[in-house]
């Protein structure tokens, strides 16, 4: 006890140095965060803002009259092209693109990476190889193949034939996130359930699934940036009517005639990002890490 | 009685790897069969084999009299103890133990039954709502036993299963897979690297090495009268003396003769050895050489040796003397005067000893 509080490291002189250490590195962090929130900053009060304000005022002021008229806008009645219907159906477009891509390419993900994990075939590390080539091939090589391809399986500019490139894309991740996590569970756990007499999707369903709650969360989080940020896959393999909402936000800014209307622009920036912003907060929550710590010995 | 167990011609390639080599073992209903080897002998594979998990390249496996050789390992009548204990990691205890039966369609009822009966036996009923991860080694050692228990097999396979606890509740959980065996008079299969586990648990105890078995036989016969130089080595703590020596045939039987460094050599002759090869390597227990005048009977003999070591260990004493260019251990008394440096008259049972030839390592009385 005695060596404690004699110690050195206790003396005022050294616990001033602390402190001030601490306030150094917590203005430094402070300051980082308030230069990345500039520009969201930016965003929304440019997006609250009415355009007379917006030519006459500046960029970093607070708007001096909070109008929702620019979001308004933006959602129903911002042209794109020729057609003024905001981003609201495109942004509906987008949900049932990525709600279903999401879900299939991780549920193929998770059963390819259970078998390649836990149940070893020749050639499983062969597969597995050529499943990471795959997350690296660029986007651009494909386009060409790839719409001949829809277009030979009619489905060539519907959201169903958008939903499988996203999934055949996303297969290689999904697979790659999956198996990393199931090859640390060790074999054993499939073969006391083989004992036990469960069979291959049994054994999927009732052991590895309830498991892998974390692994899923970021695949889905994962997959679900991807595909909703996806511009060129988009634009490549739609038609008027199937495209998702990066492609409107593109030709609301883009199709402008006159005078550029900026808040209209910004709430449409805030609107097409929000989805993955909130996915992101609430599944976030479920990073558990360790849910298997102590599972296997002791 | 037909065995319960029987292995016939079991090979086991990886490729081109032999790790199993014409394996031929069967047993008795009832018999605690311990596999026994150093680490990469082929043990575990051989278990993983009787289980099904492993397919094998060349042989036969039945249980309880039916060919279940190409049987998956859910319908072999068989359950398993892993190494890690192996239980799942988010259900229940009482949902680890009731996985099997819920999964073969067994009704809630005669589930409940025979989850509280295993339960009872293995005093875990406080822990049934509990998960794996909140549980102590030697908790989790149960519920993968009671696993296996409410399964009621033909034949139980453990995997190393008290490798992973520390060595006093190894022991404790040795003496109750002991009494467990007693009380079911179960078939049991037990895989080891611990031949005093071996020991005490086996009826049968199968020494592998390389992938070959080496000696199958009751623990007493591993012991007493191990097939070559290899099992004479591993099983036993202290190992056995293994000493070279010359034998010389002469009226009264053998004359063994052991070289000491700087000293007449030792001569000891055996009435019961015969016709031995002039090189031999002469096995004896520690325990077989005991001090002078302690050790009576025909095959007694004594002669001075010069003490190099004294190891009290409690219950003996162990002294150790150069013979034959080894550590020879032998094991006193614990009251003995050795002291090292200086001559004690040893005497050596002749018989319990063994003859190995050195080349082959194969036994030769």
């Amino acid at each position: 006890m005695t060596d404690i509080t004699l110690s050195p490291a206790n003396s005022p002189s050294r616990n001033w140095g602390r402190i001030a250490l601490r306030w150094l590195l917590f203005t430094l962090l402070g300051l980082f965060a308030l230069f990345y929130l500039m520009p969201l900053f930016v965003m929304v009060t440019t997006s609250l803002k009415s355009l007379e304000e917006i030519r006459t005022g500046s960029l970093v002021a607070f708007p001096r009259e909070v109008t929702f008229e620019a979001w308004r806008t933006a959602w129903s009645g911002a042209c794109t092209g020729i057609q003024c219907e905001g981003l609201r159906p495109y942004f509906w477009n987008s949900v049932i693109l990525a709600i279903p891509a999401v879900a299939i390419s991780t549920i193929l993900g998770a059963i390819n990476g259970y078998v390649i994990a836990q149940w070893k075939f020749k050639g499983a590390n062969l597969i597995f190889s050529l499943m990471l080539f795959g997350c690296f091939i660029p986007f651009q090589v494909v386009l060409l193949p790839m719409a001949r391809m829809l277009g030979m399986m009619g489905i060539a500019g519907t959201i169903p034939g958008l939903i499988f490139v996203h999934v055949i894309y996303g297969i290689g991740f999904t697979t790659l996130f999956f198996r990393n996590y199931y090859v640390s569970i060790p074999q054993e756990l499939v073969k006391a359930a083989k004992v036990d007499g469960a069979g291959f999707f049994r054994i999927f369903w009732s052991i590895f699934l309830p498991l892998s709650l974390p692994i899923i969360v970021v695949t889905v989080i994962w997959q679900f940036t991807q595909i909703w940020n996806d511009f060129l896959f988009g634009v490549s393999f739609s038609q008027a009517g199937t495209q998702p909402v990066t492609v409107a936000l593109n030709n609301i800014v883009n199709s402008t005639t006159g005078v550029k209307e900026y808040n209209v622009d910004m709430a449409a920036a805030i609107i097409a990002a929000l989805p993955t912003l909130l996915v992101y907060v609430v599944a976030g929550k479920y990073f558990i890490r360790g849910l298997t710590a102590g599972s296997v010995k002791g | 009685m037909a065995p319960i167990l029987d292995i016939k011609n079991l090979y086991k390639n990886y490729g081109s790897v032999e790790i199993l080599k014409d394996i031929n073992v069967a047993i008795e209903p009832g018999d605690f069969l311990v596999l026994v080897g150093p680490s990469g002998c082929g043990k575990s594979t051989l278990l993983n084999c009787i289980a099904g998990l492993e397919p094998i390249t060349a042989g036969t496996i039945d249980i309880g009299g039916r060919d279940m050789t190409e049987v998956s390992p859910k319908d072999r009548d068989i359950a398993m103890v892993f190494q890690s204990y192996a239980l799942y990691p988010t259900m229940s205890v009482a949902k680890n133990i009731t996985f099997g039966m819920k999964v073969r369609g067994v009704d809630q009822a005669t589930q409940e039954k025979k989850l509280n009966e295993v339960a009872q036996q293995l005093q875990i009923e406080p822990l049934l709502q509990r998960r794996p991860g909140q549980l102590s080694g030697g908790q989790r050692q149960r519920v993968a036993m009671g696993r296996a228990l409410v399964r009621d097999p033909k034949l139980f396979l453990f995997d190393e299963p008290l490798s992973n606890l520390d060595a006093k509740l190894r022991v404790e959980m040795r003496s109750e897979i002991k009494k467990l065996h007693q009380n079911l008079n179960a078939t049991m299969v037990y895989v080891t690297h611990d031949q005093i586990e071996a020991m005490t648990l086996a009826t049968k105890i199968v020494v592998l090495k390389g992938g070959i078995v080496q000696q199958i036989g009751s623990p007493a016969e591993i012991y007493n009268t191990p097939a070559n130089l290899f099992v004479a080595d591993f099983m036993g703590s202290p190992a056995m003396n293994l000493i070279p020596a010359r034998a010389k045939a002469n009226g009264k039987g053998t004359q063994i003769e052991i070289e000491r460094a700087g000293a007449a050599p030792l001569v000891l002759t055996d009435t019961h050895a015969k016709d031995l090869p002039e090189d031999v390597i002469l096995g004896l227990r520690p325990e077989d050489i005991a001090e002078a005048g302690f050790r009576a009977g025909e095959d007694v003999q004594e002669a001075d040796c010069l003490i190099d070591m004294v190891e009290p260990a409690g219950a003996d004493t162990y002294v150790v003397s150069q013979l034959g260019g080894k550590q020879v251990t032998a094991r006193l008394h614990a009251e003995t005067n050795a002291r090292s440096g200086e001559n004690l008259s040893l005497a050596f049972d002749l018989s319990k000893v063994s003859y190995f030839a050195p080349e082959s390592g194969e036994r030769l009385n």
